[in-house]
C-alpha cells in the first residue's frame, strides 16, 4: 500500500483506535486522536518532501503537457462492470489540499481537548470526517470522489446535531440538505460525464483525455460548477454557512469552513475546468460576476453581524468567493490564485474558529456588543485574533495576500474567451472588498478586544493554555511562512496548474464568441 | 565605478536587523523584562543607523565629485513568480533619494527609541510597543530601498499595520482606538487606487515587456522602477490608444498610484486621519507620522515622478492637490488648541509643499524635485524636535492643550530652547534648515511660472510662521494656566539628548548639499545658491507671521478674543475643521452602514434563506400530504390500484386511438 492510501486510512485507523478506548477513559481518546493526527502531519510531511523531489524533476514537461501528472498512483479495480477503480493519487493541487487538512485537524483536536460530552464518538466521528476529506483529495476516480465526499458530510450532520449550539437540528439539517441538493447536480454532472466518455471508465485521467462535444460542455459545467459552489458557498447558495458554522462545534466549524468548504473550489477546478475546458470558456465570465457578487455581497453582509461566527461565516462567504472567482478567471495567476485562496483561507478561518471556540468557553458569549477590552485579559487570544484579522484583510506577510494578489491580477488579466472591459470592471469591483474587509475586521476586532472591559466578570478570565497556543500557533505560523516564502507553496501546484491552462488553450480555436 | 563595498551589497542588513529585533523583542524579549526589551530594540534600530551613514558615505564616493550618483540594485532575490516573464523580486534599491531616506529614517528612529525609553517609562505596554517600532522601522525600511512597485506596496501595507498599532497603543482609551481604525481603514481606501495603479501598469507593462527584445530587458521585472521609468517604456505606455472615461493608461495609473500616496501623506480630502492619529504616544507621532511614514506618498511620488512628468496632467494633479493642501491645512492649523494637532496640521502643510514642489518639476524645470526631496530631508529633523519638544512639555503638564500650559520657558529651559530652534526652522528663518530647502521650493515654483503655486506657497510660509510662534508664544511665555502648568519639571537627559541632536540637524541640514547629490535623472540642474527674488519676500512674511503672534498671543488675549468674533463663522468653521469629519462618519455610518450593509444582512437572512426554508417547508408539506396516502389499509392500496389501473387502460386507449388516426 503506497502513501497516498496510507494518508487516507490513517485517519480512520486513529478513529478504530479511538473507539477501542473505554469511554470513561476521555483522556486517553483525546491523546489517541493527538498521536494519531500527529502521525499524519508527519506522514503529510514526508510524502510533500517527496512529492517535491519527484515533481520538481518534471517541472519542464508540465509547461507543454495537457494532463496533469499523478505521483503516488495506486489503482486496484473494482466493480469491473461499471469501470469504477480505486483510483488514488497526488499531484501539486491534492498535495496542498492534504497538508491543509492535516494541519486543520491536527490543531482541530487541539482546540476540542475540552470536549467532555460523548468524547469518544466526538473523536471517532470527526475522524472520520476527516477520512473522507483526504479521500476526496486524493481519489482520481469520479465514483471513489463522490463516494469519498458523502462520507464526509454524513459525520458533520450527526457532529453538528449532537455537539452543535443554538438551533442545532435546523442548522444540521439545512446544511445536510443543500449540500445533498448540490450533490445532485454533481452526480448528473458525472454521470454525463460518464456517459459521454462510452460508459466505460469514472477514471478522471481517462476521462480527460476525451473531447465532449462542445454543446454537452455548455450544459453540463454550470451543472457542475454550481454543484460544487454550494458547497463553496456560491452565491445565492451559501445560506447553510452562516447557520451550519454558528451551530456546530469549534472543530467542526473549523473543518468545515477549513476544509470542506475548499472542496466547491477543488470540484470545480478538477472536474469542472480541467474535463470541460470549452464549457469553462463559455461561462467562465458569467461565474466571475456571481462571485464578484460573493465578495463584495459576503463583506457587506459581514459589517453587521453581530454574533462573532456569524460574522466570520460571511466572511468566508466573500473569502470563498475569491476561490471561485480565481477559479473563473481561466488564466495561470487566477488558477493559482485559486488554489491558494484555498490553502489561505482554510488556515485562516480555522484559527478564527478556533479562537472564537477559545474565546466563548471563556466568556459564554459570541455576542460582539457584549464583548469589550478582553486584550486585556487574554492577550495571546487577542494577539492571535488580531493576526487572523490582518492575515484577513489581506495584509502582507500573510497568505492571505499571496493569495489575492495572484486572484487580483488574474482576474484583470483575464483571458481570451471573454470581454476584457467586463473582466477588469469585475476585478475592480471585487478589489473593492480589501477595503469593506479592512472595515468589519477592525470595527469587529476592537470592540471584542479593545476599549475599557465591559462586564466585571471578565476580569477573572484567564488566556489560552497550552494546547491552545500550540494549535492557534501552528496555525499562525503557517500564514507567516505562507505569507513570507511564498514560493514553498506555489512551487508545488503550479506545474499542476499549467496542465489546465494549457488544456484551455488547446480548444481554444473551437472557442465561440459570445456569453450566456 | 569602484567595486562596490561590503555594505552596498549588504543594504538588507539595514531593513534586517530592526526585523530581528522586532522578533527577539516581541517573542521573547517582552515577557521577560521590560527594561532589556527596550535597550535590544534601540540598540538594533542605532546599528541600523550607523551602518545607513557608512553606506551614504560609501555611496557618495562611487562617482568621482561632480558627476551624477548612479542607481543600483547590488542585491535582490526572485520572490514571487507570477507567470512566465512576470516575477516580483526583493531587493535594495540604492539611489539618491532611497540612500538619503535610510539615513532619515534610521537617525529619526534611533534619536526617537532612546527619547521613547524615558518618555514610556514606567508604561504597562512598554515592550509591545518597541517591538512595534521595530517592526515600523523595518517596513519603513523595506519602502525605502524598494526597486519595484510590489515591494513598496507589501512595505507600504506593513507600515500602515505597524501605525495603526501604535496608534491603537492605548488600547483601553475609546478615542485611540477609534483613532487607529479611522487611519487603517482611510489609508486601506487609498491603497485601493494604489492597487489598482499596479493592476493596470502592471497590465500594461507585462504587454510591453514581453513585446520588447530579451537583450533590452537588463533582466527588468515589469514592475521594477527600472523598467517602468525607462524613456523608451514611458514613451510606448504614452502611446497606447487605450481610454478609460477619456483618460490614457499613463496617467490613469499615475493617479491611481498618486491616490495611495495621497492616503499615506494625507492629502485633501484623505487627511482626516492624520490629526487624529496623535492620539498615539507623542514619541510615535514624531517618528510615524511626522518625520517617516507619511513622507512615504512623497517619496511614492518621486519614484515614480517620470511617469508623473510624461503624463503631464498627472503632475498637474499632484501640484494642485498639493498647494491646496498646503494652504487648507494651514488656516486650520491657527485655530487648534491642541498642540499636537497644530504640529499635525503643520505637518499636512509642509507635505502639501512637498507635494507641490514635485508638481511644479517637470524634466525641462527638475528644480522642484531636488527641492521637494530637500525639504523631506530638512522637515523630518525640526518637525521631529517639535513632535519630542511637545512631548517633554506634555510629560511635564500632563495635557496636550496650550491653554494649559503657558510661562514653561522658566522651567524647562532647554525644552524651551530647542523647540525655539525648530520654530525658527520651520518659520523659514536664516540660516536654519527650513530657510534653505523652502527657499528652493519658492524658487522651483516662480523659475517654472507656476506664479499662482508661487503665492500660494509665500502665503503659507507666512501662516506657518504665525501659527508656529501662536504654540509657542501660549505655550512658553505668559503666565501659567493651570496647576500642573506651575510647577513642571524639565525632562530627563535621556529625553533632552535625542532632541539636542535634532536641534543640531535643524540647525544644519540646511548647509547639506542635497539639491546637488539629489537630481532627476537625466535633467541636472545647477544649484543656484539663494535665491534673493525668492528669500526676501518669504522672509519678510515669516517675520510678519512671527510679529502678528506675537501681538495676538504674546501679551493681552482680549485682542484675539476680537479678533475671532470678527472672523465669525469661518473662524468656527476652520476650528471644526471645516467639519469633514463630520461629513465622512455621514457617508460611512448613515449611508453605507444604514443603505448597503444593513439591507445586505437582512436581505440575506429574510429573502435568500427564506427562499431556501421556503423550498424546505413546500418540501416537507409534499411530504406530509403525500404521506397521508400510506394509510396501511389493505382496501385502500387496493381501490388506489384498481382506479390506477382503469386510468392507464383508458390514457393508453386514448394514445392508441389517435396513433391509430
Amino acid at each position: 500500500m503506497g502513501l497516498a492510501s496510507w494518508l487516507i486510512l490513517l485517519p480512520f485507523l486513529t478513529a478504530l483506535g479511538v473507539l477501542a478506548v473505554p469511554s470513561r477513559r476521555s483522556d486517553l481518546i483525546r491523546w489517541v486522536a493527538l498521536v494519531g493526527t500527529g502521525a499524519h502531519l508527519v506522514l503529510t510531511a514526508f510524502t510533500t518532501l517527496q512529492f517535491w523531489q519527484l515533481a520538481s524533476a518534471d517541472i519542464s514537461m508540465a509547461k507543454t503537457a495537457t494532463l496533469t501528472k499523478l505521483y503516488f498512483v495506486e489503482r486496484v479495480p473494482w466493480f469491473k462492470s461499471l469501470g469504477v477503480d480505486y483510483l488514488v493519487g497526488i499531484d501539486g493541487i491534492t498535495m496542498s489540499m492534504v497538508i491543509l487538512t492535516s494541519i486543520i485537524i491536527f490543531t482541530g483536536v487541539l482546540a476540542s481537548w475540552n470536549v467532555v460530552n460523548r468524547t469518544k464518538e466526538f473523536f471517532a466521528l470527526l475522524l472520520v470526517l476527516v477520512t473522507g476529506v483526504f479521500g476526496v483529495f486524493l481519489s482520481f476516480d469520479l465514483f471513489l470522489f463522490f463516494m469519498f465526499y458523502e462520507v464526509a458530510v454524513l459525520p458533520m450532520y450527526l457532529l453538528i446535531g449532537v455537539w452543535g449550539t443554538g438551533p442545532k437540528e435546523y442548522s444540521a439539517m439545512k446544511l445536510t440538505l443543500m449540500l445533498m441538493v448540490g450533490s445532485a447536480f454533481i452526480l448528473v454532472g458525472m454521470l454525463a460525464l460518464y456517459h459521454y466518455a462510452g460508459g466505460t471508465t469514472f477514471d478522471l485521467t481517462q476521462l480527460a483525455q476525451h473531447h465532449y462535444p462542445v454543446e454537452m460542455q455548455r450544459w453540463v459545467f454550470p451543472l457542475i460548477f454550481i454543484g460544487f459552489g454550494v458547497l463553496g458557498a456560491l452565491y445565492p447558495f451559501h445560506t447553510w454557512s452562516p447557520d451550519g458554522h454558528a451551530s456546530a462545534p469549534t472543530a467542526v466549524s473549523m473543518l468545515h469552513a477549513g476544509v470542506l468548504m475548499k472542496l466547491g473550489g477543488y470540484g470545480a477546478l478538477r472536474i469542472g475546468v480541467y474535463l470541460l475546458p470549452e464549457g469553462a470558456q463559455y461561462w467562465g465570465v458569467f461565474f466571475m460576476a456571481l462571485t464578484t457578487i460573493n465578495i463584495l455581497y459576503g463583506a457587506f453582509g459581514a459589517i453587521k453581524q453581530t454574533d462573532l461566527k456569524y460574522f466570520t461565516a460571511y466572511s468566508s462567504v466573500s473569502h470563498c468567493g475569491f476561490v471561485l472567482f480565481g477559479v473563473a478567471s481561466l488564466n495561470l495567476m487566477g488558477l493559482k490564485g485559486a488554489v491558494l485562496q484555498m490553502f489561505s483561507h482554510g488556515v485562516m478561518t480555522g484559527l478564527f474558529f478556533a479562537l472564537i471556540g477559545m474565546v466563548y468557553g471563556r466568556t459564554h458569549t459570541r455576542i460582539i456588543p457584549d464583548m469589550g477590552g478582553l486584550a486585556k485579559v487574554m492577550p495571546w487570544l487577542a494577539v492571535c485574533f488580531y493576526i487572523a484579522g490582518m492575515a484577513s484583510l489581506g495584509l502582507p506577510g500573510f497568505a492571505g495576500f499571496i493569495a489575492e494578489s495572484h486572484v487580483f491580477l488574474g482576474g484583470f488579466f483575464g483571458n481570451e474567451w471573454s470581454d476584457p472591459m467586463l473582466t477588469r470592471t469585475l476585478t475592480v469591483l471585487a478589489t473593492l472588498s480589501i477595503v469593506v474587509t479592512a472595515v468589519y475586521v477592525l470595527r469587529g476586532l476592537a470592540k471584542v478586544f479593545q476599549g475599557p472591559i465591559t462586564n466585571p466578570h471578565f476580569l477573572e478570565l484567564t488566556d489560552a493554555k497550552l494546547t491552545e497556543r500550540l494549535a492557534t500557533g501552528i496555525l499562525v505560523l503557517t500564514l507567516a511562512i505562507v505569507g513570507l516564502v511564498p514560493g514553498l507553496l506555489i512551487d508545488l501546484i503550479e506545474s499542476s496548474l499549467l496542465p489546465f491552462v494549457n488544456r484551455l488553450h488547446a480548444t481554444g480555436a473551437l472557442a465561440v464568441a459570445g456569453h450566456p | 565605478m569602484p567595486p562596490l563595498s561590503f555594505i552596498l551589497t549588504h543594504a538588507w542588513l539595514i531593513p534586517a536587523i530592526p526585523l530581528l529585533s522586532f522578533l527577539l523583542v516581541g517573542l521573547v524579549l517582552r515577557p521577560v523584562s521590560q527594561k532589556l526589551a527596550g535597550l535590544v530594540a534601540t540598540l538594533a534600530v542605532g546599528t541600523s543607523a550607523g551602518l545607513s551613514w557608512l553606506l551614504a558615505w560609501d555611496f557618495l564616493h562611487l562617482v568621482p565629485h561632480g558627476q551624477p550618483l548612479p542607481a543600483l540594485v547590488p542585491w535582490s532575490f526572485q520572490w514571487l513568480h507570477f507567470q512566465e516573464n512576470f516575477a516580483i523580486n526583493l531587493g535594495t534599491l540604492l539611489d539618491p533619494i532611497s540612500v538619503m531616506l535610510l539615513v532619515v529614517v534610521t537617525t529619526v528612529s534611533t534619536l526617537v527609541h532612546i527619547y521613547s525609553t524615558g518618555y514610556m517609562h514606567g508604561e504597562p505596554g512598554y515592550a509591545r510597543y518597541f517591538a512595534f517600532l521595530n517592526l515600523f522601522t523595518f517596513s519603513m525600511l523595506g519602502l525605502v530601498l524598494a526597486p519595484n512597485l510590489v515591494q513598496m506596496y507589501v512595505c507600504w501595507e506593513l507600515v500602515g499595520a505597524s501605525s495603526f498599532f501604535l496608534i491603537g497603543f492605548y488600547f483601553e482609551k475609546p478615542s485611540a482606538v477609534s483613532a487607529s481604525k479611522k487611519a487603517f481603514i482611510v489609508t486601506r481606501f487609498a491603497d485601493l487606487g494604489f492597487l489598482l495603479g499596479i493592476l493596470v501598469i502592471g497590465f500594461y507593462a507585462y504587454q510591453i515587456h514581453g513585446a520588447m527584445a530579451p537583450d533590452l530587458l537588463h533582466g527588468q521585472q515589469p514592475l521594477d522602477f527600472a523598467f517602468l521609468t525607462r524613456p523608451d517604456v514611458l514613451a510606448r505606455l504614452a502611446g497606447l490608444n487605450v481610454h478609460f472615461l477619456g483618460v490614457g493608461v499613463l496617467t490613469l495609473s499615475a493617479v491611481l498610484i498618486y491616490m495611495g500616496g495621497a492616503g499615506k501623506s494625507a492629502m485633501f480630502p484623505l487627511h482626516i486621519w492624520l490629526p487624529d492619529a496623535m492620539e498615539g504616544p507623542t514619541p510615535v507621532s514624531a517618528l510615524i507620522h511626522a518625520a517617516t511614514m507619511v513622507v512615504a506618498g512623497v517619496y511614492l511620488v518621486a519614484r515614480c515622478f517620470p511617469i508623473f512628468a510624461t503624463s503631464g496632467e498627472a503632475l498637474t494633479v499632484v501640484m494642485s492637490i498639493g498647494a491646496f493642501t498646503s494652504l487648507f491645512a494651514a488656516v486650520i492649523g491657527c485655530t487648534q488648541d491642541d498642540i499636537k494637532r497644530v504640529l499635525a496640521f503643520s505637518t499636512l502643510s509642509q507635505l502639501g509643499y512637498m507635494m507641490f514642489a514635485l508638481g511644479v518639476a517637470s524634466f525641462a524645470h527638475p528644480l522642484g524635485y531636488s527641492a521637494s526631496m530637500f525639504h523631506l530631508f530638512t522637515h523630518a529633523f525640526f518637525k521631529a524636535l517639535l513632535f519630542l519638544g511637545a512631548g517633554s512639555v506634555i510629560h511635564a503638564v500632563h495635557s496636550n492643550d496650550i491653554w494649559h500650559m503657558g510661562g514653561l520657558r522658566k522651567h524647562m529651559p532647554i525644552t524651551h530652547a530647542l523647540f525655539l530652534i525648530a520654530t525658527l526652522a520651520i518659520a523659514g528663518i536664516y540660516p536654519l534648515a527650513g530657510f534653505f530647502s523652502k527657499d528652493e521650493i519658492l524658487a522651483a515654483a516662480l523659475h517654472s511660472g507656476h506664479t499662482v503655486v508661487f503665492g500660494v506657497g509665500l502665503l503659507v510660509a507666512g501662516m506657518t510662521a504665525f501659527y508656529m510662534f501662536r504654540i509657542y508664544f501660549v505655550t512658553f511665555w505668559g503666565k501659567p494656566r493651570s496647576e500642573h502648568a506651575a510647577h513642571p519639571h524639565e525632562s530627563p537627559w535621556v529625553m533632552l539628548a535625542p532632541m539636542a541632536f535634532l536641534g543640531v540637524l535643524s540647525i544644519g541640514a540646511g548647509f547639506v548639499p542635497i539639491p546637488e547629490w539629489v537630481q532627476l535623472p537625466g535633467a541636472p540642474v545647477e544649484h543656484e545658491g539663494i535665491d534673493l527674488a525668492v528669500a526676501i519676500p518669504s522672509t519678510i512674511l515669516a517675520l510678519a507671521g512671527i510679529s502678528l503672534a506675537w501681538l495676538l498671543y504674546g501679551g493681552a488675549p482680549e485682542r484675539v478674543d476680537n479678533l475671532v468674533k470678527k472672523l465669525g463663522g469661518f473662524y468656527v468653521a476652520a476650528k471644526n475643521k471645516f467639519y469633514f469629519d463630520e461629513f465622512y462618519l455621514f457617508v460611512t455610518h448613515s449611508v453605507i452602514f444604514r443603505f448597503v450593509a444593513q439591507p445586505i444582512a437582512w436581505f440575506d437572512r429574510n429573502i435568500v434563506d427564506g427562499l431556501v426554508n421556503l423550498g424546505g417547508w413546500f418540501a416537507r408539506t409534499a411530504g406530509l400530504l403525500l404521506g397521508k396516502l400510506q394509510t396501511g389499509q389493505v382496501q385502500t392500496y387496493g381501490s388506489w390500484l384498481v382506479s390506477g389501473v382503469i386510468a392507464v387502460v383508458f390514457v393508453l386507449w386514448g394514445v392508441l386511438k389517435s396513433g391509430g388516426n
